[in-house]
This record gives C-alpha cells, sequence and structure tokens, in this order.
C-alpha cells in the first residue's frame, strides 16, 4: 500500500474537467441558481450523496461569497427510493439530512455530480414528496453524460459530455477522494457502464 | 448477512455497523409527516406469533408498514394452531401463499431455526422459548449507541460495562443480548440469584469473556448502564426465590440503588415490567431511563433488518 500523504491521482482515463474547470463550472452554476431564483429567498440546496453532498456545500460557500448570506444545505440519499433495489444486494442508505427550515414552499435545488439515465433523479423526486412539498424543484449537476431513460432534464450544468454508453464518466472530488477531476473511460464492464449505477 | 436472523450468533461487528447505520436513517423516518419508504413494496411479511406480545408484535408490523410491505399478523390464539394443526403444517400453509418473510415468535426453543429449514420465506426470530430474541438485542444496543452518541450519531459501546440483572435463565433477551453487546467490545456482567443463573453459563462466561455475579450492590457503582430483566413468573414452575419481596431487595432496582446509579447512568428494561419487582417506579420513570427509547429504536430498527433480508436481489 502506498503511504496515504501520496498526492491521490485518481482513475485512469481522459480528463474532461480538471480542478480548476470544475471551480469554473460551479461557479457559474451559482450564479445561474441566483439569477433563476432572482436572489437567495427561499433556495434550498439538497445534495445527492456521495458527491452531490459535497457539490453542493461548495455551490452554497459561492452563493455566501457573493450574496454575504447562508443558505440551507442538506443531503437527500435515495437508496430506499430506487427502482433497482432488487437487481443489487441490498446496500446501507446514507445520512439524509434536511435543514431545519424543512423544504415546504422553498426552492430546492437537487445537486448531484453526473445526469445519466435520470432514474436517481426520479428517485430523489419521490424521496422529497414524502419530506415535504417544495414550491419549485430545480436540478443542477456538474455533468450531463445524455442517454435519459426517462424525461428528465437538468437546469444547471457544468459540462454536457457526449459519451457513448459503453464509456465510464467517473467523478472526484476532493471531499470524498482527496483529488478535483472528471476523467472519461472505456468501462471493463460494458455491463455496468456508470458511475450512477454503480454508486 | 445471512438469509435469516435467527441468532446474535449471525451477526459480524460489521454486520451490526450497517444495520445500526441503516437504523439511524429509518429513525428519521419517524419524526416525518409521511411515515412512508417504497423500499420493500409488493413484499409480504407475516407475524406469526404463537406467544402474547405487545411491543414485538406491533413493533414489526409497524416497520414492514412503514417499508410499504404487507404485513399480516397471525396470533397462535385464534389459528389453527389452536384446533390442533402442527407447526409445521401452519407454516407450509403460509408459505405456500408467497410470503417473503416469516417473522416468528414461539414458545419452544430452536422454533425458528426449525422453521427456517422448512420455508423459502426468510425467517426472523422474535424469540424462540428461552433462547434468543436477536433483534431485540439490536435495539438495546442501539439505543445504548445512540445515548452513548452525540445528537443522532451513534457512539461506540467499546468498553462501556453494561451490567444485566435480573431472571437470566428464563431470558432470551438476556442471551442475545450478551453476544451482540460484547460482539460490539462492550464489557458485561449479568447478575442474578444463584437459582436463577442459568445451569452451565461458567463456561459460556469464559469463552465469550464477560463476568457473573450474585451481588448487584457490588457490581452497581462500577455501571456505564443497566439493563433489567423481566421477572418471567409465565415460565416459572416452582420457587426460584422465597417471596418476591426478597427478589426485591436483592435484585430490584430500588430507589436506594437508584441514588447509587447516579443521574447519568442509562437504565433500560425489554418490557413489559413487572413495577415494584424488578424495577421501581422512581427509576422507570427517571429522565435517565432509555425504556420508551428503546421501544422507538425497536421500530427503526426492526425496519433496519427487514430491509436488509428483503431488499436486495436474491431474497426471499
Amino acid at each position: 500500500m502506498p503511504a496515504t500523504t501520496e498526492p491521490a491521482v485518481g482513475p485512469p482515463g481522459r480528463t474532461v474537467l480538471d480542478a480548476r474547470d470544475i471551480a469554473r463550472a460551479l461557479t457559474r452554476i451559482s450564479h445561474e441558481i441566483l439569477e433563476r431564483n432572482k436572489g437567495h429567498e427561499g433556495l434550498v440546496l439538497l445534495g445527492v450523496p456521495t458527491r452531490g453532498v459535497g457539490l453542493a456545500q461548495r455551490i452554497a460557500a459561492r452563493i455566501a461569497e457573493t450574496e454575504g448570506v447562508t443558505i440551507p444545505v442538506g443531503a437527500l440519499d435515495i437508496t430506499l427510493y430506487r427502482d433497482d433495489l432488487r437487481r443489487h444486494p441490498a446496500r446501507a442508505p446514507q445520512p439524509t439530512a434536511i435543514p431545519a427550515g424543512g423544504i415546504d414552499q422553498k426552492t430546492v435545488v437537487l445537486v448531484d455530480d453526473v445526469l445519466y439515465s435520470g432514474r436517481t433523479v426520479r428517485a430523489a423526486l419521490d424521496a422529497l414528496a414524502d419530506i415535504g412539498r417544495p414550491a419549485v424543484v430545480r436540478l443542477a449537476v456538474l455533468v450531463d453524460r445524455g442517454h435519459r431513460e426517462l424525461p428528465i432534464r437538468a437546469d444547471h450544468v457544468g459540462k454536457n459530455l457526449p459519451s457513448a454508453r459503453s464509456e465510464r464518466v467517473m467523478v472526484r472530488l476532493e471531499e470524498t477522494d482527496g483529488l478535483d477531476v472528471v476523467r472519461i473511460a472505456d468501462s471493463p464492464d460494458a455491463a455496468r457502464p456508470t458511475e450512477e449505477v454503480a454508486r | 448477512m445471512n438469509k435469516h436472523l435467527l441468532s446474535s450468533e449471525d451477526l459480524t461487528a460489521d454486520d451490526i455497523a450497517t444495520l445500526f447505520a441503516t437504523a439511524a436513517e429509518m429513525h428519521d423516518v419517524q419524526r416525518r409527516e409521511v411515515k412512508k419508504l417504497p423500499a420493500l413494496r409488493g413484499r409480504t411479511i407475516i407475524n406469526l406469533f404463537f406467544e402474547d406480545s405487545t411491543r414485538t408484535r406491533s413493533s414489526f408490523e409497524i416497520a414492514g408498514k412503514w417499508l410499504s410491505a404487507d404485513t399480516i399478523n397471525i396470533t397462535g390464539k385464534g389459528s389453527s394452531a389452536s384446533k390442533g394443526e402442527s407447526l409445521r403444517d401452519t407454516v407450509l400453509t403460509i408459505a405456500s401463499m408467497g410470503v417473503d418473510a416469516v417473522v416468528m415468535r414461539h414458545g419452544a426453543s430452536g422454533a425458528a431455526q426449525q422453521v427456517s429449514q422448512w420455508v423459502d420465506a426468510a425467517v426472523v426470530n422474535a424469540g424462540d422459548g428461552t433462547h434468543e430474541h436477536p433483534t431485540q438485542a439490536l435495539l438495546d444496543a442501539y439505543a445504548l449507541s445512540r445515548h452513548f452518541g452525540d445528537g443522532g450519531r451513534l457512539g461506540s459501546l467499546e468498553g462501556r460495562h453494561v451490567v444485566l440483572v435480573g431472571d437470566l435463565t428464563h431470558s432470551r433477551v438476556f442471551r442475545s443480548n450478551v453476544i451482540t453487546l460484547t460482539r460490539l467490545g462492550a464489557q458485561v456482567t449479568v447478575v442474578a440469584p444463584p437459582t436463577l443463573m442459568p445451569a452451565g453459563i461458567a463456561s459460556w462466561s469464559s469463552s465469550a469473556g464477560f463476568a457473573t455475579s450474585y451481588d448487584l450492590d457490588e457490581v452497581l457503582p462500577k455501571a456505564d448502564a443497566v439493563m433489567m430483566l423481566r421477572v418471567q413468573k409465565e415460565r416459572m414452575s416452582g420457587g426460584f426465590f422465597p417471596t418476591s419481596r426478597e427478589y426485591t431487595v436483592g435484585y430490584g432496582l430500588t430507589r436506594d440503588r437508584l441514588r447509587v446509579l447516579g443521574p447519568e447512568v442509562p437504565i433500560c428494561h425489554p418490557g413489559p415490567m413487572n413495577r415494584g419487582l424488578e424495577i421501581a417506579a422512581d427509576a422507570a420513570d427517571a429522565a435517565q431511563s432509555l425504556i420508551l427509547e428503546q421501544v422507538s429504536a425497536g421500530v427503526a430498527v426492526r425496519m433496519s433488518v427487514l430491509y436488509h433480508l428483503l431488499a436486495g436481489e436474491g431474497t426471499a
């Protein structure tokens, strides 16, 4: 095992976004969210674990910088709402943390790393409905790689990344992986090509 | 995790950690307006209870319903068992209806194990005779982990001194508790009068690494947590102690012992309580009593168990 102090190199593959690209994309998304919402009123950011949570916190930090306000950030785990629960061994759900103010009548922005089939978002919408009734729900993703299987689209996209189904899109973030990078590579296992499925 | 949950022995420390992490998420559902998760939609769970129960049965029923499973209760009284049907026939009849899980309580030790060999469904032991009650042990340990944690975050039981007091001979809860608690690294002492100390406990305690004592007053000041067990009059034939007054003086959690314990040490009781016998009302209703937290933990832990047994691929 290499020493943990060595810099993380991340997965193999062609780099699509490096750390500075990710930073710029998140800054733009933050401004788009504010613009679309005409300010910070009623905004709640909910990250979808694992990596959506870190992204949501970064967007909130940028909004705090420009607007000078702290907006509520939380996590929304969708494990129990997945439509493919029976296709995999049972997985332990990850923490859901709804901010103290709740989501009723709020503008909820769901934040995730990759938008692919849309099934994660479908599950997240179901989960939201069980928690409360937001006035508006929007979707922000770092990467949209296409191949939707449901009528779902993102409102704020860091990068549109045309990809083949057989490819893997790998997002790595400082918070969870020790570096910021998005890479794409041929999947060694074409049957389960995506991060979205493998999560 | 195995297909069934028959004994606390089935669960490794990692399994328990996974179950607790899931239970913590399930616990939040109890505070929601819509207490419903879709994870077990389309699954059918039969609660087959041949012995009386309020909290375990309703807790399993609620747990199944909150996960969107269809749960059906069958009790010994009022079932064909009271017409003389054998356990095997009853269970095979139910299994033929295509159920995914059987949650079972039975007066005979080993009944759940036996049933698991007859049916394809996942079997959860909800108490078999004087043998085991694994979900009770899980919820007790989970309630303690929450108590020793911070906010909703679970604390560790590593090195915590947990004292179990009472009718050990007739207690399935105690057996499961000792297994689960020692697996989580807790230091366990079990206390009972000599007549209620199970035969052969010496060899088990030395191999499993827990202590036994006849003297509650000597052990109590060193406890980080106390679990009082019910005196099971219905399983006792003959005299295990001269009078209930004498039992209380020797082994009850009385007002005086509560004072020795101090206000910080959590008190558990799996219920139903014999107030005034093994636990004084002052202790049961004290601020440090976790007895009602145990009940709410029970639903979360059972949701977690049912989820892990039934949600994934290749289950039932």
